[in-house]
């Protein structure tokens, strides 16, 4: 996977430690990344984490309050919104769909429509189409106007498990075809795309980074997902060095308690061993019990113990 | 049998109703009915102040319903009420204000009636020639505006990600219904503008296909209205104003009746042409 990351790519978008405060409080602060023409980055993170308030600020629909996010010039993005809800007052139909922020030809929109396989609902209202459906039709929007950077929130929700593979082995072809850079949110905390080349896990702040392990690796998922699935998804298993406690205080690997966070918490720069590739295939995930993050936590009581030695064998 | 009048009123209200009908789709689309709404009782502030400044009528209605449309921007930034509690506050105050500042003014006698329904029959030339000008501005800013204005309206967010301004698409769009307010108020009365908005492009919805569609349906659907409003009143010695909206209504009644049903042809056809997969 990694071997397909040419050096010589140019940076499409960073942020250096951006952050946004709404309401008395930081939704993201201290977010570090950066995406190339050809690279995928995917966020992953509890609900309320910030994954698409960090999307929304690398591509501009909102400014850091602190940081900076630097985008190349003339950089065209094509994006997939987590929620998006067409009034029944407005008629618009797959086609019109197509051609919402900007002009395109029409095998341009064929193409797209192919694509993502809902060609035979061109002319159907977008009102009437299933949330699968709706979601393809959103995705073909995004490709048919060949973007440099695709920002895709959530792009498989409500499409079934042999739809999901079949968008990420879209998603896949698009980027080696156009050569786009991908972000990518994903609403499972484990399972990642394959191709992705960066898994950046947020809660607030970035906890990890780290590439993913394939699939294929690991013959319990391999009997869960199938074969084929091995090919497209990946697990990424989680390296924090800290824990979120129920108080709001943070827990380190080293036994310490602080009030916060520090700035470069979590930041796992591939030192010792390399990261989510050659450790076990177990998911390790040292969140505290309430983060609401959907991971099932080992009992509070047994926290301190036997999972933070895991934690720290891992 | 047709006088001079009402050519002058006939002519007048048909080239509102075709300003109105993209706008109309708009304000229901960004389900902005009351905002309509608030920005036009604003028009009697307008009025009040235009006379105690002898200031032109048609351009302190439209300043005062921009000042408004802007106010509440800044106020639904801020977030301490609900928008709807705030354009209560602002179209009830700005009414009863602009009440409050006539009354104070014993010099002048104003046609509070004609100000709050309208008095189509009484337009001037000038009057028409202001209509027809500013409603071809108006469309004409549509027309620049539709890309931007129709992907904002779908989602904000989507379309600032892909460079087109949601903002600024929105701060022409509030001009746009200020102008449009200004013009309609000797027409349809400051009252009844938003039934001019809002009925002709509800009845539009059920026979378009597309955003396009509807805006020019709405268009032809409003004039229509206007054209049967003037002659009934003619006919039945009623208000022309009300008579317009009474007409707009009947419309929109019979477009609910079950025929055609296009929409479930539509789909029909989507379903079956599957050629692909």
């Amino acid at each position: 996977m990694l071997q397909t990351n040419a050096p010589d790519r140019s940076t499409l978008v960073s942020l250096s430690a951006a952050g946004l405060y709404r309401k008395g409080r930081w939704l993201v602060r201290g977010v570090d990344f950066s995406i190339s023409r050809g690279e995928i980055v995917t966020l992953i993170g509890p609900n309320g984490s910030g994954k698409s308030t960090t999307a929304k600020m690398a591509i501009g629909v909102t400014r850091p309050d602190e940081g900076e996010v630097r985008r190349v010039a003339g950089l065209k993005v094509g994006y997939v919104p987590q929620k998006l809800s067409i009034d029944w007052t407005m008629p618009l139909t797959v086609d019109r769909l197509m051609t919402l922020t900007a002009p395109l030809r029409g095998r341009e929109i064929d193409a797209a429509l192919e694509a993502t396989g809902i060609r035979h609902l061109a002319r159907a209202e977008v009102q009437h189409l299933s949330g699968g459906e709706f979601q393809r039709a959103l995705l073909a929007r995004a490709i048919a106007r060949k973007p440099d950077l695709l920002v895709l929130d959530e792009p498989v929700q409500g499409v079934d498990f042999a739809g999901e593979i079949a968008l990420y082995d879209l998603i896949k072809t698009i980027r080696n075809s156009t050569g786009c850079g991908i972000l990518l949110i994903s609403h499972d905390l484990h399972v990642v795309m394959a191709e992705t080349d960066t898994v950046i896990c947020l809660n607030g702040h970035v906890c990890c980074r780290g590439t993913p392990e394939a699939v294929s690796r690991s013959p319990e998922y391999l009997r869960l997902f199938g074969a084929r699935a091995g090919q497209t998804l990946a697990i990424y298993s989680h390296h924090h060095d800290h824990t979120h406690l129920a108080d709001g205080r943070v827990l380190h690997a080293d036994g310490s308690v602080t009030d916060h966070c520090h700035p470069d918490d979590g930041h796992h720069h591939d030192d010792g061993l390399p990261v989510g590739r050659a450790g076990p295939m177990r998911i390790v995930h040292t969140h505290g019990p309430d983060c609401g993050c959907g991971s099932d936590h080992s009992n509070p009581a047994a926290a301190g113990g036997d999972n933070a030695a895991e934690k720290r064998d891992a | 049998m047709l006088d001079d009048f009402f050519i002058r009123a006939l002519l007048a209200g048909i080239g509102l109703a075709l300003t109105t009908g993209p706008l109309g789709c708009f304000v229901i689309w960004r389900r902005m009915a009351y905002f309509g709404d608030t920005m036009a009782h604003s028009a009697l502030l307008g009025v009040a102040l235009s006379l105690l400044l002898h200031m032109n009528l048609t351009l302190s209605v439209f300043a005062v319903a921009a000042v408004v449309s802007l106010a509440l921007l800044l106020l639904q930034k801020r977030g301490t009420l609900s928008t709807d509690a705030l354009l209560g506050i602002l179209s009830h105050a700005t009414l009863a204000t602009g009440l409050v500042i006539v009354s104070f003014m014993t010099w002048v006698r104003i046609d509070l009636v004609g100000f709050l329904f309208g008095d189509i029959l009484a337009v001037t030339e000038a009057d028409v020639s202001l209509v027809w000008g500013g409603g071809i501005l108006v469309l004409l800013a549509i027309v620049y505006l539709w890309r931007p204005l129709i992907a904002s309206t779908v989602n904000p967010e989507l379309a600032a990600a892909e460079g087109l301004e949601p903002e600024r698409a929105r701060l022409a769009f509030m001009l746009l219904m200020a102008v449009v307010i200004a013009i309609a108020m000797k027409i349809v009365g400051i009252l009844l503008i938003t039934s001019l908005l809002i009925i002709p492009a509800a009845t539009a919805r059920r026979f378009s296909a597309s955003p396009e569609i509807m805006a020019v349906i709405a268009s032809l659907l409003g004039a229509v209205a206007v054209a049967g409003g003037l002659f009934g009143s003619l006919r039945f010695d009623t208000p022309s104003g009300p008579s317009i909206v009474v007409a707009a209504l009947a419309i929109f009644l019979a477009s609910l009746l079950p025929f055609g049903r296009r929409d479930h042809g539509a789909i029909a056809n989507a379903h079956s042409g599957g050629d692909s997969r």
